[in-house]
């Protein structure tokens, strides 16, 4: 196993005070999301009149973690998302999604998701941190799961996670009525991170 | 009936053409005006831009036909001063080059992620060209700059027939509207 390390440095938030108080201990390792060979994904979906799910998603961001085994509640995360590159596979709802009904893409280019702490679950980990989508920044929570790490066959080393959170459209200023079904979507991460 | 244009009159497919796509250019703009206000559960959210995209594509057809027309026969010489007919054949021009950038940079909208365009269930129009960065969002900007720009040009080539009619009291809007009408006797003889 590898040996428990913990970010010192870089952690936000709530937990940053008591682990600065141990300036002794290593920094937890630095992973860089799989942008290059694409293996991360942040996917949502939201209810269509209640009849059935569509599914959508971010085609252009990046993002970065710092975790060590055995350690999730000291590790962190931060992703920016190019809002612009939301994709739902039909060109004309994708504009109109662009436009200021919904992300307001020309004014709010990017979003931006930094942990701010993390808890251990039964089946996981919730993922605490600040959402800043479409100019407001709201707490929330996400919960996931590590899905595996290790040394990839090319002489690096991967972890990879997977997460989901809900997120209602009307606390980020998105008050288009798709109906009483289409009021909240849902957001699922899942990404692989390269070790730096 | 005459048919035909001479070189001092139109004739009735002229006539009828230039009027169809007046009122279809003007429709369209206000179909297109209205339709992106619509919200989810308007009943016409779905239809206002399906009938927009095929008589889009209708009018593509019509515009070539009627292009192809005005070639085919003479042209009715313009009435007024050196800069007056100068500016009316510029006018006339920008409004056939804006006329097709503006139904291109439409179909550009509609076929962005490949999707055809259909025509009320008649047929479909494949997309060419596709998935250009932001294509869709690029197209759009430029489908609403164009239109408000065929249609303050329309309103000027409008506004120039009346000045004919009233001001200068020549046959230039008569012609449009009578087929084998040469305008006012007035004008016989001036030459151009």
């Amino acid at each position: 196993m590898i040996t428990r390390k913990l970010s010192a440095a870089l952690l936000a938030g709530a937990i940053a005070a008591p682990v600065t108080a141990l300036p002794l201990i290593a920094q937890a390792a630095e992973y860089e999301f799989d942008i290059e060979g694409q293996h991360a994904f942040i996917e949502w979906r939201i209810q269509h009149l209640g009849y059935s799910w569509l599914y959508g998603r971010f085609n252009d961001f990046e993002g970065s973690f710092e975790y060590e085994d055995g350690q999730i509640e000291d590790a962190s995360v931060e992703v920016t998302i190019d809002m612009a590159s939301l994709d739902s596979n039909h060109a004309e709802r994708d504009k109109h999604l662009r436009e200021k009904d919904f992300f307001y893409v020309k004014e709010y280019p990017e979003a931006t998701f930094k942990s701010t702490g993390i808890e251990s679950t039964d089946d996981g980990f919730v993922i605490n941190g600040d959402l800043t989508m479409r100019g407001v920044t709201k707490s929330i929570e996400i919960e996931a799961e590590k899905v595996g790490e290790g040394e990839d066959p090319w002489g690096g080393y991967r972890a990879g996670f997977h997460g989901t959170t809900t997120l209602t459209l009307k606390d980020f200023g998105i008050d288009y009525d798709l109906g009483p079904a289409a009021t909240e979507a849902e957001v699922t991460l899942s990404v692989e991170g390269i070790r730096q | 009936m005459q048919w035909r244009n001479t070189k001092s009159a139109y004739g009735v497919v002229g006539i009828a053409l230039h009027w169809l796509v007046a009122l279809t250019v003007v429709g369209m703009f206000a179909l297109g005006l209205w339709m992106v206000e619509l919200s989810y559960y308007d009943p016409w959210y779905r239809q206002a831009p399906a009938i927009h995209k095929a008589v889009g594509i209708l009018l593509f057809l019509l515009v070539i036909g009627r292009l192809l027309w005005r070639w085919a026969n003479p042209s009715p010489l313009v009435e007024g001063g050196r800069l007056e007919r100068w500016t009316a054949h510029a006018v006339h021009r920008s409004l056939y080059a804006l006329l097709f950038a503006l139904m291109v940079s439409g179909y550009l909208i509609s076929t962005a992620d490949g999707s055809p365009i259909d025509v009320f269930g008649w047929f479909q129009v494949p997309a060419i060209l596709s998935d250009l960065p932001n294509q869709e969002d690029v197209a759009g900007a430029i489908h609403m700059w164009l239109a408000w720009a065929v249609i303050l040009l329309s309103a000027g080539h409008a506004l120039a027939a009346l000045k004919h009619h009233f001001i200068n009291r020549d046959g230039t809007l008569r012609r449009m509207l009578r087929p084998g009408n040469d305008g006012s006797p007035r004008n016989e003889g001036e030459g151009s």
